[in-house]
């Protein structure tokens, strides 16, 4: 028999071009998602070297980071891009050339499918097992969830993809992340995810692929998959990868892009060859019990910085290394948090429920769940916004727009949003969020603003009580 | 990209674990469609006041950091976000090294493109390093791409590792497409034998 490969191995294997001694291998791209952010320079790098993009099919293109999630008052696509600022206008704009230039698939502003990047690819059936996808985007690591290799580029390699189908790439390292048990009430994907990175740190992953398996991981939807694999990047991972099953494939199943009839059958017989062996080997292994989980918090100035819900802000003699007592102490300073404290209670300004981690139509109905026939705490703002237009469209069909503005939330189009505050939704100085997105970096929600990265679940009990919360007293009562 | 030669500098010392790519350039100022000019706004929530005018205490407002070609920082340097305006600022103010014990992975990439050096050191040397710029904070440091060497104003000659590959572009200021480029026909050939099922048909 030959040897045992991991599923990473198998698919770095079956996308080798080549691999010249002493270079890096040819990686080839099967699928290159693009946005109006990380692409403009690379477009311009083409134009001057008087190159095409060699395969604009597998190259797909969409509005989120900078458009505005505004509703317009008339429903009209320049009424919404009335809200963007110059600049904004201009990127999005210049998007749209590029891609009806090049000859590339856009969901530009005015198409009813658009949406974040990392949502449009699954929903619409791009992402497939087995495939080698990349976008100027460091959370490209969602779609591994499908069992992809899949991780964010920078510009210059937005361009070398454009033009070559192929990127340069050291094999990386690779990692199982084995999460077993079953999680307890009001604990999700989300919180596994935060308890994995504060336990190995943003810097745990930093040269592997990660491998997600165990019974937890199973039992898992693709919408929580998606959710896990999305934050692989906080650990400093290059991608995040979960075997395809038959979730994935119920999932794919009828999607507008995903393989039909024969080539369907023939695909997932593909994919099922695509698991790690038995016997194969990683580099490295870690553990999580599920079971043990409660809803997780971050306190602090990156995702590493995580406690449970009901823990205490950590003192600098938890840790051994100054300079990680030197972490603790400046992210302290900017969140305004003292050593020791709980983080239970601490009140909250803004919730922000969307991004690619959770803005799927799973999360909103957690959020919903929770938020149904209750109000948003006085003072506090709430922003939900969808991952896409075909998520906006289906919370409205389910009566979820109903619930969250009942309760007195903001619903908007669909877009990045909060998440990096690019397109005027943003923090205020001093302000502090409970959000769903992935990053709580030093304003990265809006300059001066101070986040707490949680689960819809989570973020849902802050908007309705003003404060950090335990989800499961409300679910008790 | 420019051709990378040897460097004698000062060191802007920023020694901090896990600075992330929105501090280097936070994303309001990722709404360009091109590259110039981004060294502005390099660090610039750490580096202004809100009204704009610059906060004297940060490092890279100091006179000492003008022309520095060298930042120290701690581990994990440029972690989070893929832009590639990080680098480009970093460039744009004039920063061709940065030396850390290590670095984000799509950071070293971007940065290898665009002639900014990576260089990644274990924590002893970097304790060493670091004591040393308390004491000699104004002194130049010599690096050698060709030799793998970085050595400190204390004569210590510190060896450093560098992908063969990376080297040769820096140090010719080539750019990796041309080599990309040449692989046409055997990514014709592949394509004829793999998955030929179009994706966005
Ligand atoms: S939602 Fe946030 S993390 Fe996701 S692609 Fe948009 S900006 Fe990036």
């Amino acid at each position: 028999m030959s040897q045992p490969l991991t599923l990473f191995q198998k698919v770095w294997n079956e996308h080798l071009v080549t691999q010249q001694p002493g270079a890096p291998a040819v990686l080839y791209i099967d699928l290159h998602l693009i946005h109006e952010v990380t692409s403009p320079q690379a477009f311009t790098g083409l134009r001057e070297k008087n190159l095409a993009v060699r395969r604009p099919d597998r190259t797909v293109a969409t509005v989120d980071h900078a458009i505005p999630t505004l509703p317009s008052k008339d429903g009209s696509v320049a009424g919404r891009l009335a809200f963007a600022d110059d600049l904004s206008r201009k990127q999005i704009a210049q998007l749209e050339t590029n891609a009806n230039q090049f000859g590339i698939r856009s969901y530009g502003p005015a198409s009813s499918q658009n949406g974040i990047v990392h949502v449009v690819g699954p929903e619409l059936g791009f992402t497939q097992p087995g495939m080698t996808i990349v976008c100027g985007d460091s959370h490209t690591s969602t779609h591994g969830a499908f069992g992809a290799l899949a991780f964010g580029i920078g510009t210059s390699e937005v361009e070398h993809v454009l033009a070559t189908q192929c990127l340069l790439q050291h094999q990386p390292k690779t990692c199982e992340v084995k999460v077993e048990g079953k999680l307890g009430t009001g604990v999700s994907a989300k919180d596994i995810i935060l308890a994995l990175i504060a336990k190995i740190g943003v810097g745990g992953g930093i040269g592997y692929v990660l491998e997600y398996s165990g019974s937890t991981i199973r039992a898992l939807s693709m919408e929580e998959r998606m959710t896990i694999c999305n934050m692989s990047i906080e650990a400093g991972a290059r991608a995040g990868m979960i075997a395809p099953d038959e979730v994935t494939y119920a999932y794919l199943t009828g999607k507008p892009f995903a393989p039909q009839g024969a080539e369907w059958d023939a695909a997932v017989a593909r994919w099922e060859t695509l698991p790690t062996d038995a016997g194969a080997v990683f580099d490295k292994t870690v553990t999580l019990d599920a079971s043990a989980l409660e809803p997780m918090i971050t306190f602090g100035t990156n995702p590493g910085m995580g406690i449970p819900i009901s823990g205490k802000i950590p003192t600098t003699s938890d840790f051994s290394e100054s300079s990680q007592q030197a972490a603790l102490e400046k992210a302290l300073l900017y969140m305004g948090l003292k050593a020791g404290d709980p983080i239970l209670g601490h009140p909250v300004d803004v919730v922000f429920i969307g991004s690619c981690t959770n803005s799927r139509i799973s999360d909103l109905r957690l959020a919903a769940s929770v938020m149904k026939n209750r109000q948003v705490a006085q003072g506090v703002r709430v922003l939900v916004v969808p991952g896409s237009q075909q998520i906006k469209r289906q919370a409205e069909a389910e009566g979820l727009d109903k619930i969250f503005k009942d309760a007195g939330a903001e619903w908007r189009e669909a877009g990045c949003s909060m998440c990096i505050a690019m397109n005027g939704d943003q923090l205020t100085p001093g302000q502090y969020a409970v959000s769903t997105s992935n990053r709580n970096f030093e304003g990265r929600q809006g300059k001066g603003g101070r986040t707490f990265l949680a689960s819809p679940l989570t973020a849902a009990a802050a908007a309705v009580t003003g404060q950090v919360t335990d989800v499961r007293t409300l679910l008790d009562e | 990209m420019q051709p990378f030669k040897n460097i004698n500098s000062r060191v802007v010392a920023l020694p901090l674990n896990d600075i992330d790519t929105d501090q280097i350039i936070p994303a309001r100022f990722l709404k360009v469609t091109d590259k110039v000019g981004l060294g502005a706004n390099l660090f610039s929530d750490w580096r202004y006041f809100s009204d704009g005018s610059p906060k004297p205490e940060f490092i890279l407002n100091k006179p000492e950091s003008k022309g520095a070609a060298i930042l120290f920082a701690g581990d994990n340097f440029g972690c989070g976000s893929s832009r590639e305006h990080a680098p480009w600022a970093l460039t744009d103010f004039g920063f061709r090294a940065v030396v850390a014990t290590s670095f984000g992975d799509i950071f070293r990439n971007n940065s290898l493109k665009n002639g900014l050096l990576p260089i990644q050191v274990d924590p002893t040397t970097h304790t060493l390093m670091h004591e040393l710029l308390d004491e000699l904070p104004r002194a130049e440091w010599n690096i050698d791409l060709e030799a793998q060497t970085l050595t400190l104003p204390n004569g210590t000659s510190v060896h450093f590792a560098i992908d063969p590959f990376a080297k040769t572009c820096l140090i010719k200021g080539k750019d990796e497409l041309g080599y990309l480029l040449s692989f046409a026909s055997q990514t014709a050939a592949y394509e004829q034998t793999h998955h030929k099922q179009q994706v966005t048909a």
